[in-house]
This record gives structure tokens, sequence and C-alpha cells, in this order.
């Protein structure tokens, strides 16, 4: 047998919180440890994951690298594997874990090594999520998050923590469960919970309407889509800036994997049925949470409403069930997971400096911090889906994958770019632009080095991707091409069988 | 004569009781040796029932029987009832209840519990019931000087004997309209609905339920456990429940196995009600005992959904779940020993206030106990839960597993707000912690098991496979 390549990816980090975990001594040398420990896994983890990207075989659509072992006995596998779709997810949470840790270890103030422990287990359950190839393993990852992420909100969070903590746990724990009933119900139907054998396994069309809405429960919570994104600006401003960028970056990522994996590759029939709800859904979102958007007071709540508009970009290019919808939404997430982190980030170089996330705080930044002035023009750039930037890309395939269904979807959606455009340059201008808002400002001090690493390889990310995505469609197009061949056929046949 | 063989195990307990009694009395201050004796006689009792053969044997005119689901459940039975000694040792000795007696009565009560286990006919089920909750009525008052101790006994009393008797007059409809007290008889007359012995059903589950403290007939539960004395309640919390569900499991499915459709809407609202009161009835209180109450008797709901769909499968999910709710509370009542300041123990939630900036260990495995109680995954909770959904699920009862799921979403309410006050409040003065070594592995033994428990699932699957009552 191979290396367990996936494991390895999966289980390093957690082996990095167990070394963590048992650092001892005075508490200086105990946190510089654990900060070269989790230094390290992350990043071998990282180029650990560049390795399978490049040893990944971009020709077939079949899942590669997998591993299987049993689990609980003659019923559930351990079962692990990747393909086009799921190795990008995999490579956007190995790259930003390091950046997460890095950016923990610049503002984090107390506990450090637990907040290490703690980032380091969200970054194994979430690899665990995107290569689990077993809907048991797939939810115990999926739900397993909630108790790094309900710590890191409620002890390193804000003043409202306690709040925001119990409303992302209850609303994500509430969202989920009724995804576990689906997936007992499907291995009671099917007598199988492996993915790979389930996508080829039709089920019976009568069964799938209340599935998909099982599923549909738990992905939209953690999507998040209107009207159940509530929590996510309360999650977003409470938590810390490594917080919002985990949350942001990946785990929102979890659920439009989870809609193109699973509400697309096991429940066709009530896939294309429900199609027009998720289109309402996702429309109201971009309009209504752009708008919200743009009366916010607060940087991070911004950007959190912002999050919630481009997530719903996603679920329209998702439900389009066209080539370019579907790579578009894609690529959207991806460029999504490095936008958002970034200006994540750059709230947080404001807020550990000033302690403020209010835009009436600042002004004339750009006479005070030109380097900052700059990344942050880059990443309001590239969320608004300037061309040039990743955020184009995405956008643009997906509103030309849903012209194809629908011209009203279209036009509405686009509203949502315009909006974009609105309340990202009025932040910017408030923010950077204008008078010096306080005579304190004065003493801020531009970008340190870890900082300006950290920001500039993920411009060069964006802009990189914007230019040139071409190694990302390679990556999926075999993949998707599957995928929308075997949806429109598993359609035929039920269909058929309907008739009949 | 040949037949007293299989009985050894509690002839041994009972003849180990009087002496360690007579010992108790002649031997001046003798509470250790008594103590230490009690253990050995517990652990020795356990291997006197592992050593017995694997086949069902059935013996005194079939009206005792010794199968795979008993000697499993007499296992765990004692095995539970050493931990529960070793952990609340500190916790006796500083609450002046380091009496002879103490030791000395739980065993009784183990005895009844272990009679009750193995019981084939309606007699000797009866006198083990009666052996059991007699001492555990004095267990609940043992601290007699304390005014709640003995309120918690009374109450517990009454409210027991008369389930008790209703359990007694259902036994004797049970008897007048089928002829018979032994199970399996019961069973071959009652084929069809007999209204008389539908009554005699009724009133036997009433029993049963109120020994399990499932809703309706839960009232006494956070009475007793907050009154009676923390060694006591952990004690309550923990072994009577084993006895309770294997009698549950024995009276459902081998008497009354035909007439299934005339109790499974019994059981399915009395599950459903314990998990809605449980998880609802608990978020307002304060202190933690009485909180635990609540907690178990929404746990006693999910473990009677396994029973409700009369399936093998069922039956193991519910003993999986058993096993599972076991060891949580082992840990969590470990870490409620471990509440201590200036001698004496605190029981309020609001004492743990920021506990992890003092006592981070304690802090973390009471974080992963109270996890795996909410039944978040990958934790052991998550998987007592899942099994029990997967035989709800097999037989089609959507209704159930919908609201059991549900409840689960508020019940982790209250078990996220004991992490936030360990967690996230502002920390108190420290406690003086306990570091009884039996105390001490309890916790870690609870806690680890929880935590490491996804890595190998089968075990527990595979230690109830061969259980097979139907």
């Amino acid at each position: 047998m191979n290396f367990p390549i996936l494991s390895a990816i999966i289980f390093i980090p957690l082996i990095g919180a167990i070394f963590v975990f048992l650092t001892r001594g005075n508490l200086k040398n105990t946190e510089k440890n654990s900060k070269y420990v989790a230094i390290f896994s992350t990043l071998v983890n990282f180029f650990l994951s560049l390795h399978l990207w490049y040893s990944f075989d971009k020709t077939t659509s079949n899942f590669q690298f997998v591993e299987k072992r049993e689990w609980i006995d003659g019923f559930i596998n351990f079962q692990l594997g990747v393909d086009g779709i799921s190795i990008l997810f995999i490579l956007l949470t190995t790259f930003i874990a390091p950046i997460c840790v890095f950016s923990g270890i610049s503002s984090i103030k107390f506990k450090i090594k637990e907040f290490l422990i703690a980032i380091l287990l969200m970054e194994t359950l979430m690899l665990g999520v995107f290569c689990s190839l077993d809907l048991v393993i797939f939810y115990l990852f999926f739900e397993g998050g909630l108790i790094p992420m309900f710590l890191i909100i409620g002890i390193w969070g804000g003043p409202k923590r306690v709040y925001s903590a119990f409303k992302f746990f209850l609303f994500t724990l509430l969202g989920s469960v009724l995804m576990l009933i689906a997936i007992i119900s499907i291995y009671w139907i099917t007598g199988t919970t492996d993915v790979i054998k389930l996508l080829d396994f039709k089920i019976p069309h009568e069964y799938q309407y209340l599935l998909w809405l099982a599923f549909f429960s738990s992905f939209a919570v953690k999507m998040p889509m209107w009207p159940v994104h509530t929590w996510l600006p309360d999650a977003h401003v409470e938590a810390p800036t490594p917080g919002s960028v985990i949350l942001a970056a990946i785990l929102l990522k979890m659920a439009g994997y989870g809609f193109i994996r699973f509400s697309l590759g096991l429940f066709p029939v009530a896939s294309d049925y429900f199609t027009y709800l998720i289109f309402t859904l996702s429309v109201i979102a971009i309009v209504y949470t752009s708008l919200v958007a743009l009366m916010q007071d607060d940087m991070k709540k911004l950007i959190a409403y912002s999050s919630v508009a481009h997530m719903g970009f996603v679920t329209i290019g998702i439900f389009s069930l066209t080539k370019q919808g579907l790579e578009g939404s894609i690529v959207q997430m991806i460029s999504h997971g490095f936008i958002s982190a970034a200006l994540f980030l750059c709230v947080g170089v404001l807020y550990d400096r000033f302690q403020s996330r209010m835009i009436s705080s600042y002004g004339g930044l750009v006479h005070i911090m030109p380097k900052y002035a700059l990344i942050f023009m880059v990443f309001s750039l590239a969320a608004l889906g300037l061309p040039g930037t990743s955020g184009f890309v995405g956008e643009f395939l997906i509103l030309i994958g849903v012209f194809q269904v629908s011209i009203i979807v279209t036009v509405l959606a686009s509203l949502g770019i315009i909006l974009a455009a609105a309340y990202m340059l009025w932040l910017y201008r408030r923010v950077v632009f204008g008078r010096i808002a306080n005579s304190d400002l004065k003493n801020m001090k531009d970008l340190n080095k870890t900082e300006l690493y950290i920001l500039s390889s993920l411009v060069i990310l964006v802009i990189f991707f914007g230019i040139y995505p071409d190694p990302l469609f390679k990556t999926v197009d075999i993949s998707i091409n599957n995928l929308i061949e075997n949806y429109k056929m598993n359609l035929d046949f039920h269909l058929v069988q309907k008739g009949s | 004569m040949q037949t007293i063989i299989y009985i050894f195990p509690e002839l041994f307990l009972s003849f180990s009781i009087m002496s360690i009694l007579m010992i108790g009395v002649f031997v001046k201050k003798s509470f250790k040796l008594v103590n230490f004796l009690t253990i050995a006689a517990l652990i020795f009792t356990i291997a006197l029932v592992l050593n017995q053969h694997n086949e069902t044997i059935k013996i005194f005119k079939d009206s005792y029987i010794i199968d795979n689901f008993s000697t499993l459940m007499k296992t765990i039975t004692l095995l539970f009832c050493i931990l529960i000694l070793f952990s609340s040792k500190e916790y006796v000795k500083i609450n002046n209840i380091d009496k002879i007696e103490y030791p000395i009565i739980i065993l009784t009560s183990v005895l009844g519990m272990i009679l009750m286990i193995s019981s084939y006919d309606l007699i000797i089920f009866y006198l083990g019931l009666e052996l059991q909750s007699l001492s555990l009525y004095i267990l609940a008052s043992f601290k007699r000087e304390n005014e709640r101790s003995t309120e918690a006994g009374l109450k517990y009393f009454v409210l027991s004997a008369l389930a008790t008797g209703l359990l007694l007059y259902g036994s004797s409809l049970i008897y007048g309209f089928t002829g018979s007290t032994n199970f399996e008889i019961i069973s071959q007359n009652l084929v069809t609905n007999n209204i008389g012995a539908v009554f005699g059903i009724v009133f036997i589950i009433i029993g049963l339920a109120f020994k399990v403290s499932a809703v309706p007939f839960h009232m006494w539960t956070p009475d007793v456990y907050e009154g009676a004395p923390t060694s006591v309640t952990s004690f309550f919390a923990i072994v009577p429940k084993i006895a309770a569900i294997a009698v549950f499991i024995r009276f459902m499915y081998v008497p009354f196995l035909n007439v299934i459709d005339q109790w499974q809407t019994i059981i399915i609202f009395i599950s459903v009600a314990s998990m809605i009161l449980g998880a609802t009835a608990a978020i307002g209180q304060k202190n933690i005992k009485r909180l635990m109450a609540y907690s178990s008797i929404g746990h006693m709901g999910y473990a009677l959904a396994g029973l409700a769909p009369g399936t093998n499968v069922g039956i193991q999910s519910t003993i999986i779940y058993l096993i599972i709710y076991l060891v949580m509370n082992l840990g969590a009542f470990g870490c409620i020993f471990m509440m201590k300041r200036e001698n004496t123990f605190c029981e309020n939630i609001n004492d743990l206030s920021g506990m992890s900036k003092n006592h981070p260990m304690l802090a973390l495995s009471f974080l992963i106990i109270l996890f795996s109680l909410a039944g978040i995954p990958p934790l052991a909770g998550f998987f007592a839960k899942f099994y029990i959904f997967m035989a709800v699920i097999k037989s089609e009862m959507y209704i159930l597993a919908i609201l059991g799921l549900l409840t689960t979403v508020i019940s982790a309410f209250y078990y996220l707000r004991i992490i936030k006050i360990i967690y996230f409040d502002k920390p108190k003065k420290p406690f003086e912690l306990n570091y009884d070594w039996g105390l001490k592995i309890s916790l870690i033994l609870s806690s680890v098991l929880v935590l490491i428990y996804f890595i190998y699932p089968s075990l527990l699957v595979d230690l109830v496979s061969s259980i097979k009552i139907i």
C-alpha cells in the first residue's frame, strides 16, 4: 500500500496539537515551543498538500488516493479520497491554516498555547470534511468543528462573545441534526454510507425531497443563506481575527462543498425540483445583505454581510447546473477564501493597533500607513469583483452560467456586484482617505514584517488567479464534467421512472 | 444441588455482606477495613460472574436466568459500584458519612440489583427490587442529621413505595390473567389483547419508569439528587439505572413481547416526554446536582427510545447508550467531587466560574465530558445517540428521531452554559483539589474513554452483539 498521504494531511495538525498540549515548562518556553510546533506542522501540511496537488492525476474524475479502513465492523468504513473538487479546498485549508497561526501568534494576548491547539484541531476537522468519502465520517468532522470554534469565539472573542458563541453553536447544531437523520435514513434505504457507492446508487425519487431538505437545512445554516445567516455577523464580529479568518475562508466553504458533493450528487431529482427555492433565497441574500452591509458602522460586520452576499453567488452558480456556473462557484469559493481572509486580517491589523472596529474611528490612514492602504485597496477591489482579480473570475463565470438558466436571476444577482462596489468603495474611502479622524491615529505604525508577508502572499494569489485562473480550472474540469453528466443521466433515469 | 453453582456470585455476595457486617460491628473504628472488604468482595464477585458459562441457563424451575445479557449487566453494575466507591472516598470522609453501614448498605442494594437483573419470574424480580429499594431509601437519608438528606430519603420512600405498590398490583393482574409468574409462560399466554393483562402491563411500566426516573414519574429525581449526599447521588445516577434498564428490557422483550403494539406507544411517549423535560427543565437550574438529575432524566429518555422499535438492534443500542451514559456520568460526578473549598463541597454551578484558569486539566476533562453529554461528535456521547437513532430510524419512527435530535439541541444549551461558566467567566477562588487516586483514576478513565472512543467504536458494538433477547 502506498503512503497514506490523505491521513497524513488530516492528522499532522492533530499530532501537532498533541505536541503543543504536551509542552511543559515555564510559560515563556511553552509558548515559544508551541508556536514553533504549530508553525511547523501547518507548514509541513501545506507543502504536503502541494505535493498532493502535484501528484494528483488531472485526467480522471475518479476519486484518488483512496484509503479505506474498517471502522465500525461491517457497517462504516473510514474512507478517504479526493477528486478535482475537494483537492482545491484542501489546498485552501492548508494555505489558510498557517496564516491563522501567524496571525494568532501576533494578535492573541493570552492562552496562546490553548489557542494554537484549537486552531490545529480545527484544521484537522476541516481537512477531514473535505477528504472523507463516507457520510458518517463526513458528519463527524463537520460537526466536530463546532467544539474548537465555540471555544475560539468564546474564550478569545470580543465583549459579546458569549452570545455569539452560543448562537453559532446552536444554529449550526440545529441545522446539522436533521442531516444526521438523513444520513441514517440513507443507510437504511441503500445499505451503505460509502459516498463512492452512493454516487452510483440511484436513491428512489420519493425519498429524495425530504433527504435533500434535511441536508439543505444543515448546509444552508453553514453557508449561510438568508434567512438563517444571522449567526454569521455576530460570530464574525466577536471572534478574534484568526477565528474570523477560519470562519470566512474555510468553514463557509464546507457547506458549498457539501452542496456540490451531496445535494447534487445524491439527490438530482430534488436538486432539480428545489432549484428555484435556492435561486430565490440566494437572490434575496445577495440584494438584502448587500444593502445591510452598506449601512454597517462596524468593519467586521460589513465584511461578514458581504460574505453572505458572495456566498449567495456561490449557491446560484452551483444550482445553475451549468459547467460555467459550477466552475465559477468553485473559483468564487476559493477566491473568497483568500479575499475574506485578507479583509479580516486587514481589519485585525487596525484592531490590534487601535482597539476599534468602528469605521468612524478611522480616516486618512493613507497618510499614516501607506503600505496598508495599498494592500487594503487591492482586497477591496478584489471583493467587489474588479477584472484582474480572482473575485472577478468567479462572479463572471457564475453569471454566465446562470444566464443560460434564468435571465431574471442573472439581472438581480448582478445588482449585487454594483452594491458590492458601493459598500466596499465607501468603506475604503471612509477608512483610508479623508481627514485623519483622530489625532491618536498618528502614532499608528504601518504593517510589520509578518503582516506584510502574510498579506502580500494573499495579494499575489488574488492577482495571480485573477489573471491566470487556469490551474484551478484544469484541476476541477473533469470532475465537474463528470458531475454534470452523472446528474443529467440520473435525472433522466428518474424522469423515465416517474413517467412509467 | 447442581444448580447452586450457578448462583454462586449471589451467594458469595450475600455471605460477604453478612460477614462484613459482623466485622464492622465487632471491630472498632473499622470503616476503612469495611470499605476495603466491600471493594474486595465486589471485585471477587465480578470474577465469579465472568467465570460463568456463556450459554443461557435457567435454574430454580425457570425462575432465574443466567445469560450473556445478565452477565454483562451484572459486571457493569459491580464495576461502576467499585468506581463510585473509589471516587467518593474523600467526600464520604469529609462529610462524616464514613459509618460502617454505608458500604454495607451499598452492597445489599447491589445484591438486590443483581437479583433483579437475573430474575425470570415476577416473584424473584419483586424480591430483588425490594431489597434494592429499601437499601436505597436508607442511602438517600444517610446523612441523618441533615434536614435535606432526610427529606430526600422520605420523599423517595413515599413515592417509590407508591410506584412499587403499582408494580405489585400490575404483577398480580398479570398473574391473574395469564396464570403464571414465570416470564416465559406469561409470554406464551399473552398472545391476544387481553384487556386485564394490558392494565397489568401499564402498571408495571409505571413502576419501572419510576425506577429509571422517566417522565411523568420523575418527580422524585431532582429533589433526591439534590438532597442526598453527593456520594449517594452519584451512586443513584449510575448504578441503579443499570438494573432498572436491564429489567425494563427483560420485561418488555420476554413476557410482553407478543403484545408489543399495546405498549409501544407508551414507551414512545415516556421516552419523548423524558427527552423534552430533561432538556427544558435543566436550563434554569443553579445547583449542579439538580442539573445532573434533569440531565439523567433526558438521557433515560434516549435510552428508552431504543426500546421502542422492538428489535434486537434497538436493545443493543440501548445497552450501548447506557454504558456510555454511565462512563460520562462517572466523569461528571468525578468533577463534582473535586469542587471543594474550605472543606465544604460546592454545589452551585457558579462556583465553577473561571475554573479553566485555576485548574486547566480538570476544566478540560469537564469540558470533554460536557460536550460528550451534549452528544457532539467525535466524542462518545455522539455515538451513543447515533446507535439509538440508527435503531429508531430503521423502524421508520421518524417523528421520534426528529424530536429526539431536536431536544439534543435544546439540551446542548445547558451543557454549553456550564462550559461557558468554566471557560468564559472570571475566575473565582481556586478549589482545594482532591488528589485522592481513586477519584483521579475514575475521572481520567472517564474523560479519556469518552475522548478516544471514536478511534475504535466497534468496541461496544462487539460487546453487545452477542446479546439477543428476542
